[in-house]
């Protein structure tokens, strides 16, 4: 019987062959952690009487949520992470490295066809790679430092073909919100989702991530696509490994399997408070924007920078916009700098921050004040996200978030592009 | 094990940033004071309203959102003795399991604000005992009884050291 991505992949890290709806106890390539997860999962390492981790190469723990801390609660929280690290000898990553989801990519550690788990829910970001990540709680990490396992109920899969070409000003973010707004927040509960098509083909591999990164928003269990010349290349960068990839069967089995054509797709928002309340951009054209937000584990890679630079280029923002850029990693934010794309930015009217989440989850970095309206690239935009339930968060693309800066108000960016 | 208490009814939907806020979780690791929090921006006044025992009773897809092991917890160290909903959403699910949280999957839309009920995790039931009704419960699956039997996953560990199902 042929098998998903999802099927292959965890099969190749189990003892026997599975398919959807079977429990396995397999084999994990590597195991992420971040400051808001970390601290709950030592704890529960030392409740299971846990001495060492299996493999401390295999273990990296992130401060990214929340850094530089904002206060000595979270300073103490960084402590326990950092004193944890040097104890057992996994690797951690400090303030300004960048946020996990693109740090975990970049350590060319993982790739197509490995197993990860992160404790942190938009971990599927990996699927982009073709690798099966997905994420977990505190004490499920703790488990898997200590074992270098993880138990799965193998999920069934939700098929996206998507044919066309994306149009001009409109993204793979596009894209995800437009299928997330159709499919709601648990059409995919405890399923993987396999995106496949010439659409996708033709996306570069940050536009991939973006799409990955927010396969939860549909309650999916992961975000996978098949591995092509553009990923390999990407990981050229990283490392020399060599990885299996897992293509999916012609006679794979799927739970659904659904076709899009994305040559008339125009620029989508996500509208407060929930992800999949999703319109065309011109529907909340015209909204008034206190703050604009560009960066996150879906969109602060090199593209995304560059396509707001190509907007704001020799351009000033809105007077009444604070314009908060969060590159995802240092390495961007040196590539962003290198090609002038910060220098654009900051004078344009930015404030840049750190590399991290920035103010996607409200400790620190542009907490927004009562009925204030924010345009975010992030993923999600729940009341109270950024720190203030009074608070209005639009979810939209780099070059909408841009746009929206520039005339301090919620604009089609294809007007600018 | 036979749980008791009223019931307090939330609509679909409610992530994890709901159940306790990003702004609190990551300042501290006392369960204690993110209790106090649980639930605030739904309803500020939640945490003095629920008597020990209580139950959250609500609709589809309970605790969306992200990995936060402190939704789950914040819920139990408020003293609720179970989440009912229609559905749950995967992370919170398995995170509910680990630390020892009941989360039951039944049908909600006979229950009320204030209900009196009885859940019954071996049985499988629960009675809705202000309307006199019985509501049937989708069974968890066989190796999360076993984790849960064992007291969550750390006492699992603890026993086994390392996955035994």
């Amino acid at each position: 019987m042929g098998q998903t991505i999802a099927e292959k992949i965890l099969t190749q890290h189990s003892s026997k062959q599975v398919y959807a709806n079977e429990l396995t106890v397999a084999r994990v390539d590597l195991f992420m952690g971040q400051d808001g997860t970390s601290p709950l999962a030592i704890k529960a390492f030392q409740e299971m009487n846990g001495k060492k981790i299996f493999n401390p190469a295999k273990v990296h723990l992130i401060i990214d949520h929340s850094a530089p801390s904002p206060n000595e609660g979270v300073s103490a929280l960084h402590q326990l992470m950092r004193d944890f690290s040097r104890e057992t000898g996994c690797k951690l990553h400090d303030i300004g490295e960048g946020v996990c989801h693109q740090l975990i990519p970049e350590s060319g550690q993982i790739g197509p066809g490995s197993l990860v788990i992160g404790a942190d829910s938009h971990t599927c970001t990996y699927g982009a790679l073709n690798a099966f990540s997905t994420g977990v709680g505190s004490t499920d990490l703790a488990a898997g430092l200590i074992s270098g396992q993880m138990w799965f109920k193998v999920p069934e899969t939700i098929k996206f073909t998507c044919h066309g070409q994306l149009p001009k000003g409109v993204y793979s973010k596009d894209l995800i919100l437009k299928l997330i707004g159709e499919i709601t927040a648990d059409g995919a509960t405890y399923m993987a989702c396999e995106y496949t098509g010439e659409t996708i083909t033709a996306l570069s591999m940050d536009e991939r991530f973006t799409m990955a990164n927010m396969a939860v928003e549909m309650g999916a269990k992961a975000g996978l696509m098949e591995a092509d010349e553009k990923t390999y290349q990407w990981l050229s960068q990283f490392t020399g490994q060599k990885f299996t990839a897992a293509k999916a069967d012609p006679d794979a089995v799927y739970a659904k399997e659904l076709t899009y054509d994305v040559s008339h797709l125009v620029p989508q928002v996500a509208k407060p408070h929930r992800v999949d309340n999703v319109c065309p951009v011109n529907e909340v054209a015209g909204t008034p924007v206190n703050q604009a937000v560009l960066g996150t584990c879906t969109n602060g890679r090199l593209e995304d920078l560059r396509i707001a630079a190509q907007i704001l280029k020799n351009r000033k923002i809105h007077r009444d916009v604070r314009f908060i850029v969060a590159p995802a990693s240092r390495q961007i934010f040196l590539a962003a700098m290198q090609e002038g794309i910060i220098q654009t930015l900051v004078e344009s009217g930015a404030a840049v921050v750190t590399p991290g989440c920035g103010p996607c989850v409200g400790t620190h970095n542009g907490i927004p004040a009562d009925g204030e309206n924010i345009i975010s690239t992030a993923n999600r935009n729940f009341k109270g996200r950024m720190g203030n339930s009074r608070a209005f968060i639009y979810l939209a693309s780099p070059a909408t978030v841009a746009a929206s800066a520039l005339t301090g108000k919620i604009t089609d960016p294809r007007e600018y592009i | 094990m036979l749980l008791r208490g009223k019931a307090h009814i939330f609509g679909s939907d409610v992530n994890t940033d709901y159940i306790i806020s990003g702004k609190y979780k990551f300042k501290t690791l006392d369960m204690n004071e993110l209790a106090k929090h649980v639930m605030e921006d739904l309803d500020p006044d939640f945490y003095q309203k629920v008597s020990p025992g209580d139950f959250i009773v609500a609709g589809s897809n309970f605790g969306c959102g992200s990995s936060r092991e402190q939704a789950p917890l914040a819920v139990k160290y408020a003293k609720i003795s179970a989440v009912l909903a229609q559905s749950f959403a995967r992370l919170f699910y398995r995170n509910a399991i680990n630390t020892g949280l009941p989360v039951v999957e039944c049908d909600t839309a006979n229950i009320t604000a204030g209900d009196e009920l009885e859940v019954d995790l071996t049985k499988g039931e629960v009675t809705n005992r202000t309307k006199g009704i019985i509501i049937p419960v989708k069974p968890l699956p066989p190796v999360m009884i076993k984790i849960l039997n064992d007291g969550g996953l750390a006492a699992h560990f603890r026993k086994y050291g390392g996955f035994n199902f």
